[in-house]
């Protein structure tokens, strides 16, 4: 990073009068042009960069809140929030020793202990707790491939021109009204680089999660698989209890050049609220990934945290013979409310695409499946497969499906099945008769009627992720 | 080991079970025959708990300890076990993930550790030898898609996995052909010993053609109204319910 650039940060920083303790990063609530130079600045961003976020910010000051949705929650007040907190880090680590041992004991109450965690399943994790990353590993294998792998922040120094090269090309800054603010305000998040031709050994796993009360978070994940390559990518998201709402609203971009695959896995538990209703996280996401010639992109999500979600992982299948999947089950209980699903966008010749939706609703939540199928003008051979299914539990939840579909290409086949059904008493009575109690039951019967999406995450994140569903259900049938 | 004593159930105000008497003790087999309608899927219902039917009077104890007070899954651990007349279907759990399932919880009511996988695997292929199922039933999704008489083979199978004290048969009979219900039968006749008992409800004498019965009961309006040796079961096969319901009129 040049001179110039560094005194540019500093003087900006002074010119707009702010005095910031360097330890205790925590920028004062609220959403100006001034905070985002702060922000950039923090991160000793270069000037693209600052441009950028300046530009998103103006886009968004002049958009509306969505309200398609099928939810209903109190709007954050987008003054009320802190764009930016970093945990107390002195200096770069080199290993996990070096990582506050505060932080690794509340990742092993998470369940998430690293050291086990590379030990055993030889996954690299880039660690997010509160916008800034604190621990990288395996990088030194992956860089042997060429593979980059790493904070965004450390992307927009080291790795410029990628960044910016496809920041923003799949997700536009002026896309939606959490994208533009995500845009203006992101603190951090992940970036992977696959180069042409090379296999990633390994599954690349980010664990993210919200540490502060009161701190809203913006992740920015950029995605790139060179022509040939493929990456299995993990995200896991946990968050402990909280009164407030937090917003969280991230956005992903995948970019799958001639002939890459990339399968982007996803086990969501940001805190969902009380059993009243009360707080829980706002969980906005957009997520899209772009397929050349010939390319995959598979989506697995497993919902089961947030008090409102609102997040539909996207296929663009621009090249021909392109394959976009989406598996997802999505969990709701108590007040929560989900309005999640995908889009498959086909323009491309024979392009394929497949959608697998498990919802479950207990409790007094929503759960609404939103989806659309558009085959373009020139999608000549397009096919699509979706299958929504709904599971209700007890009788004051709620499911919904809304599947949007628009076909330009007289050959395009799309198939749409759906079904709804309820835990009977006679498949819990059943189980009871063999020594199994409700509980159990509810788990065994829950993990069945997922198991499609669940065989499509990685071995060691399908137990997780089965584990979650049995917790996020506990207490559901009386 | 089990001592029925007056019980009467309802479900919905509508009195099914009218005063039960009954008491089976190890090593036998009881067979409870009687038409439609007469209370037969009831008895069993009310025996394994399940809770729509209502218990206004009457006891159940078994081995000295009164059921009614215990949940289905414990009167379950206790060793008591209900092949049921339509079994459930469980969408994606396979039938090997399932009965390991019913066992370790089984266990772990009783306190008492899971079964090692190896001792499971070797149980379950022993299990559905005996019931001449094929390898693949281990490993598709439990009743789903399944014909009447696989059903019945998977519940036999069950029963043979789990070793239950007290097992009832409801109805296990209807829908199985000859060789079925042969196979069916082989396999309850061959988990039999002087610590166990089978109760055996059926509409008809063919079942027990295979499974002996040491005690004939008729199930009548909610009472039984008859016992008697094996010997009944062929009156009954011979003279059809009419003269028990004129009898009882």
């Amino acid at each position: 990073m040049s001179d110039e650039i560094l005194d540019e940060i500093t003087a900006s920083d002074y010119k707009y009068g702010f005095t910031t303790d360097i330890e205790s990063d925590k920028v004062p609530p609220g959403l100006n042009e001034e905070v985002i130079r702060i922000i950039s600045a923090k991160k000793n961003e270069p000037e693209w960069m600052l441009e950028w976020r300046l530009d998103a910010f103006r886009i968004w000051s002049e958009m509306e809140e969505p309200e398609w949705p099928n939810v209903t929650y109190t709007k954050p007040d987008f003054q009320a929030i802190s764009y930016y907190s970093a945990p107390k880090q002195k200096k770069e680590l080199d290993s996990l020793d070096e990582v506050d041992p505060e932080l690794l004991k509340t990742f092993a109450r998470l369940g998430i202990s690293l050291d086990e965690q590379k030990r055993l399943s030889g996954v690299a994790m880039d660690v997010v707790v509160d916008s800034v990353s604190v621990a990288t590993t395996f990088k030194k294998t992956l860089a042997e491939k060429g593979i980059i792998f790493c904070s965004m922040s450390e992307a927009i120094q080291e790795h410029p021109e990628l960044v910016r090269k496809h920041l923003g090309t799949i997700v536009p800054k002026r896309d939606n009204f959490y994208a533009a603010l995500n845009s203006a305000v992101f603190t951090d998040g992940s970036f992977c680089y696959i180069p042409k031709g090379v296999r990633c050994p390994m599954e690349l796993s980010t664990y993210f999660r919200i540490n502060e009360a009161g701190t809203g978070q913006f992740e920015r994940t950029l995605v790139v698989a060179d022509a040939g390559s493929y990456v299995s990518y993990l995200e896991g998201c946990t968050a402990p209890s909280r009164d407030e709402n937090q917003l969280h609203a991230a956005v992903v971009e995948l970019v799958a050049m001639d002939d890459a695959e990339i399968k982007y896995s996803t086990v969501q538990n940001w805190y969902p609220g009380d059993a009243e209703g009360k707080g829980g996280v706002f969980n906005f996401v957009t997520k899209r990934g772009l397929c050349e010639r010939n390319a995959k992109i598979s989506w697995t999500q497993v919902e089961t945290g947030s008090a409102v979600t609102w997040k539909y992982p996207s296929c663009i299948l621009k090249g021909d013979h392109s394959v976009g999947e989406f598996y997802s089950v999505a969990v709701t209980n108590k007040y929560q409310q989900a309005d999640t699903g995908t889009k498959m966008i086909h323009l491309g010749k024979n392009t394929k695409s497949t959608i697998i939706s498990k919802g479950i609703s207990a409790g007094k939540s929503h759960n609404s499946y939103r989806g659309l199928v558009r085959v373009g003008a020139r999608a000549e051979n397009a096919r699509n497969f979706s299958q929504c299914d709904s599971l209700l539990m007890g009788d004051q939840c709620g499911a919904h499906t809304f599947p949007y579909i628009e076909a330009q290409h007289p050959t395009a086949q799309i198939e749409h099945e759906a079904t709804t059904s309820k835990i009977g008493e006679d498949q819990l009575f059943y189980c009871n008769q063999r020594g199994i109690g409700t509980e159990e039951a509810i788990a065994l019967i829950v993990n069945g009627y997922c198991k499609e999406v669940l065989n499509q995450l990685p071995m060691e994140f399908a137990v997780e992720a089965q584990k979650l569903l049995e917790v996020s259900l506990e207490g559901s049938v009386g | 080991m089990l001592k029925i004593k007056d019980l009467k159930a309802q479900i919905e105000d509508n009195q099914i079970l009218k005063g039960i008497n009954l008491e089976i003790n190890a090593g036998e087999v009881h067979a409870i025959m009687g038409p439609n309608g007469s209370g037969k899927s009831t008895l069993s219902s009310v025996i394994a708990g399940r809770e729509d039917y209502e218990v206004t009077e009457g006891t159940i104890d078994f081995d000295g300890e009164d059921l009614l007070d215990l949940d289905p899954e414990e009167r379950a651990h206790k060793g008591i076990f209900l092949s049921f007349q339509y079994p459930v279907e469980i969408p994606g759990v396979t039938v090997s993930n399932f009965i390991k399932t019913a066992i370790n919880e089984t266990r772990k009511g009783r306190g008492e550790d899971p079964m090692e996988a190896r001792e499971m695997l070797a149980k379950m292929r022993e299990k559905s030898a005996l019931l001449e199922m094929d390898k693949s039933y281990l490993s598709r999704s439990l009743n789903e898609g399944f014909s009447g008489g696989e059903k019945k083979r998977n519940e036999i199978f069950q029963m043979a996995m789990l070793e239950p004290k007290l097992a009832i048969l409801d109805e296990t009979d209807s829908g199985l052909d000859i060789d079925a219900l042969r196979i069916v039968a082989n396999g309850v006749n061959k988990l039999r010993s002087k610590d166990n008992a089978v109760v055996v409800i059926t509409h008809y004498q063919r079942l027990l053609d295979y499974i002996k019965p040491d005690y004939v009961h008729v199930l009548y309006k909610g009472k039984i109204v008859k016992s008697g040796g094996p010997e009944l079961a062929h009156e009954l096969e011979e003279r059809g319910y009419d003269w028990i319901k004129a009898e009882n009129a």
